[in-house]
């Protein structure tokens, strides 16, 4: 039986014996003189049955379903053992494919060599004993747990509280799931990243400054050094980045003031929300935009001051990068601005000062913790920004500070590198991980950072 | 006494020049809202103005003579001969009518590529939905080459763009418009086809359909997940260490850029737990812990705006923690939860960086029936487009960028009306 089928088995099941169980705490109910008698109320005996009838099989099918493969290729692959079954990772893949494929019927089977096709044979036997056994034990296991949670219903029996104890279980589960997806995030980039450094090392990756990550087929082949070196990348990223911090820092932080301080209460309630349009535009959008509308319009307007303008240039994707900012760093230091005690604007107002004066001698500095985390969070964001590199920045590794020419960004080597087939293990692959690795430790960073400096430098009002 | 005199006239005279840097700063303001808001004008006037043409597509009419040795067929129902059939040779003939005495063979090939390469099998579909036109005829509009379809477009327009048309072809174009054989007809197949290497056959269908499997996934995960974490934290949580953990995992989640999400897919789900490449489930899963801190903070925020005194009444009457949370804390805190759950669901339907990690970049023609089917999704979509290079597909992309960005606007505005109609003020 396919898993999805037993899923929606184990969940009838449940809904089964969750009537079951109810029905027998009303059976036992009802000489006694009504529900009142019971110690918990029907639904929960219920509940109860159903828990003892689901949880352990569905328990068992995610084991089941994560350790069958890789058991029945193991059984399988030892099978061979031998003449086919070379040492390396690769061939052992290849092998393994083949086997699968045969078993599969993608491959057909005449002019096989016997041992795989005994193989092929020995898999397929397998993997249908898998899903029959598995059947089997799922509904043993549900019925026993379903019998179980029936027979343990009786007037004095705490069900509430043992369904209780498992409910805050389950919802301590979800909570863990972030904690999970960082392991998750970290073990991921970790692992390969390690095992890149092991055929490029550390210093050359961190350090060199050429990038080109065609690994040579050939030996004499053009262009293809197979050099790590990330320093251009991370110039095109902090090229890029800045650029966009130039668009949206400044325009960004003037509308948060304008609209806190100036505009009228109308103004405010529809600038706000159109701004905010902006948040809301997908990337990919704002990459199209970048790519056919942002760069030829720079490429023709730098012609006709005579600059040489790339169609790919950092200006047109930091520019479009720092409009889709504008809305996060406008609402982070609206948020700030607003919160700064209304007590502190009136006395500097009492003093003489003008409305910008204000804004600018207390206002600002008292809300400046806030800014600068705000604007440290947009960083982060502009780093780790994809598509609009993807779309509108060069793929080319240049090692320039000059905004007009074509650089790339780490966002778009990771793109790069990882999309199409590739083997799994080359230095290739492995290096948009090790991308990756600093891509998270940076973002990470700035975000502790700013979180930091909120906490550090806040000032308290009352 | 002279010295403040002094202090007041330096204080007036200054006066002037601090009401001119005041009113500098209150324009400063003003242009950098009217930046702002002139960039959203300028993005949408763009996308739509390149991307409003392709909802309709020029069609030409043509006298289709069903003839059966034409095709090579006589037996509609032998699956042989449908599949050796020529049906490209229908309209070939029809064009040939149409324009008598064109024999050069270069003139033969710019005559056909007035036609897209489809048609024949969209008369294929015609003739099997009614057989008896075998050996019938009858006038049909044809679908246009894509580079016939922008020429056409923009010569209506008045300012024609010939550069991939022969001299011919325009000749021809002009002719078929003065007897009124050419014309725009709105473009039914954008909807409801799957993604095509030529423009006038491509649609966006495989990709909705695609962003409906993942996104209904990606809901079916994270919603009842981020809930129950969410009720956990606010509810239940001890004040401890590992609480404190939850809660700086959840924060720094949310700010991780997504394109680590997908390295995360591809190395734990693909490679890891061997998922299949490009299906929805494992989009749906990446975009699900993508999504989560999302959620889990809007039901933060809604479950906190619960007054306690519900809760209190609540323990009063001697209801347990559980069902306090359940039968009064959640329905109320539900319609901050659902708005929540529309923005992530918004945020997913727009993400494409961590699909391309994934494999949801390969080109799919057909339109997936199920959660395991090989898929695209909508923006991953338009990004394929982008990069394409025939001139067609910038009006196609722009088209499917209007439509994406109409769902996203639907779904925000259901947002805030929720918030608007259901959260109740305490």
């Amino acid at each position: 039986m396919a898993v999805t089928n037993i899923l929606i088995l184990v969940f009838g099941l449940g809904v089964f014996a969750f009537y079951l169980g109810r029905a027998r705490s009303l059976a036992i109910a009802k000489p006694l003189g009504g529900i009142r008698y019971l110690h918990s109320l029907p639904s929960y005996y219920g509940f109860h049955s159903a828990l003892w009838c689901a949880l352990p099989a569905l328990l068992l099918l995610a084991l089941w379903v994560v350790f069958d493969d890789p058991l029945i290729n193991s059984i399988v692959a030892d099978s061979v053992t031998g003449s086919q079954a070379a040492g390396d990772t690769a061939s052992y893949n290849l092998l393994m494919n083949k086997i699968s494929n045969v078993s599969a019927g993608i491959l057909p089977r005449d002019g096989r060599d016997p041992e795989i096709l005994a193989a092929a044979d020995l898999m397929t036997r397998l993997q249908t004993l898998s899903r029959w056994a598995l059947t089997a034990l799922i509904l043993t296991l549900s019925i026993t747990g379903l019998a179980w949670g029936w027979s343990r219903t009786s007037q004095v029996f705490r069900a509430r509280q043992v369904v209780e104890n498992v409910v805050e279980k389950l919802l301590l589960g979800c909570a863990c799931v972030a904690i999970l997806t960082t392991l998750g995030i970290v073990l991921s980039v970790l692992f390969e990243s390690i095992q890149f450094f092991r055929s490029v090392p550390i210093f050359d990756f961190v350090f060199g400054l050429e990038w080109s990550p065609q690994t040579a087929i050939r030996e004499d082949q053009v262009g293809s050094s197979g050099s790590f070196g990330a320093v251009p990348l991370f110039v095109g990223t902090l090229l890029v980045s800045a650029v966009a911090m130039f668009v949206a820092v400044p325009v960004g932080l003037m509308s948060a003031i304008y609209l806190a301080e100036y505009a009228s209460k109308a103004t405010r309630s529809y600038a706000k929300p159109a701004l905010e349009i902006l948040a809301g535009i997908p990337t990919v959008v704002y990459g199209f935009f970048a790519a056919l509308t942002v760069a030829p319009f720079l490429r023709d307007l730098g012609e006709s001051f005579g600059l040489s303008v790339s169609s790919e240039s950092a200006l047109a994707a930091g520019g479009v990068m720092g409009v889709m900012i504008i809305p996060f760093i406008s609402s982070l230091a609206d948020d700030v601005i607003t919160a700064v005690p209304q007590s502190m604007r009136d006395g500097s107002l009492a003093m003489g000062a003008t409305k910008s004066e204000t804004v600018r001698k207390v206002i600002i500095p008292a809300a400046l913790p806030g800014i600068v985390s705000g604007i440290m969070l947009a960083i982060s964001r502009a780093i780790g920004e994809t598509m609009i590199v993807v779309m509108a920045a060069g793929m080319a590794a240049n090692l320039t500070a000059n905004p007009m020419e074509s650089v790339t960004t780490v966002t778009v080597q990771i793109v790069t590198l990882l999309t199409g087939d590739q083997e799994f293990d080359s230095p290739k692959t492995l290096a948009a991980f090790a991308l990756g690795l600093m891509l998270f430790t940076v973002t990470l960073l700035l975000n502790i950072f700013a979180l930091q400096i909120v906490k550090k430098y806040r000032e308290q009002y009352e | 006494m002279n010295n403040s005199m002094t202090n007041l006239e330096k204080i007036r005279k200054s006066l002037s020049r601090r009401n001119r840097a005041e009113g500098l700063f209150r324009w400063a303001g003003r242009v950098a809202i009217f930046l702002g808001l002139m960039a959203v004008v300028v993005l949408f006037v763009d996308i739509i103005g390149k991307g409003h043409g392709a909802f309709r597509i020029a069609y030409i009419e043509l006298d289709i003579d069903y003839d059966p040795e034409k095709i090579g067929i006589e037996n509609l129902s032998d699956p042989q001969q449908l599949a050796g059939a020529d049906w490209q040779a229908l309209p070939k003939a029809a064009l040939n009518k149409q324009f008598p005495g064109i024999t050069s063979r270069g003139d033969k090939r710019s005559l056909y590529g007035l036609i897209s390469n489809g048609a024949g099998y969209d008369l294929k579909d015609r003739l099997m939905a009614n057989p008896l036109l075998l050996g019938d005829q009858e006038r049909v509009w044809i679908l246009t080459d894509d580079d016939i379809d922008t020429y056409y477009k923009s010569w209506l327009a008045g300012e024609p763009y010939a550069a991939r048309l022969s001299d011919k072809q325009v000749e021809w174009i002009a002719e078929l418009h003065e007897h009124g054989k050419i014309r725009l007809q709105f473009n039914a197949n954008f909807f409801t086809r799957g993604d095509s290497r030529e423009p006038e056959q491509a649609g966006i269908r495989g990709a909705l359909v695609g962003s409906l499997f993942t996104l209904a996934l990606t809901l079916i995960f994270s919603f009842p997940v981020g809930v129950a974490a969410a009720i956990y934290l606010e509810e239940f949580a001890p004040k401890n260490g590992w609480t404190d953990f939850i809660e700086v995992n959840i924060n720094n989640l949310a700010a991780v850029p997504s394109i680590i999400f997908g390295l995360l897919g591809l190395a734990i789900f693909i490679n890891f737990f061997h998922v299949p490449r490009s299906v929805p489930i494992v989009g749906g899963l990446v975009l699900t812990l993508m999504t989560l801190p999302t959620i889990i903070i809007s039901s933060r925020a809604a479950i906190k705006s619960v007054p306690p005194s519900i809760r209190e009444a609540a323990l009063g009457m001697g209801a347990s923690k559980y069902q306090m949370v359940l039968h009064h804390v959640l329905p109320l805190a539900m319609p901050g939860m659902l708005t929540g759950a529309i923005i992530g669901m918004a945020q997913a339907l727009g993400e494409s960086a961590p699909l391309l990690m994934i494999g949801m970049v390969a080109f799919i023609v057909d339109i997936p029936g199920g959660f395991s089917d090989p898929a695209t999704v909508l923006p991953v979509q338009i990004f394929l487009w982008a990069d394409s290079p025939e001139r067609a597909f910038i009006e196609k992309t722009s088209a499917a960028i209007m439509v994406l960005l109409s769902f996203l606007i639907v779904m925000n505005a259901s947002a805030v009306w929720l918030r608007k109609r259901l959260e109740r003020r305490w």
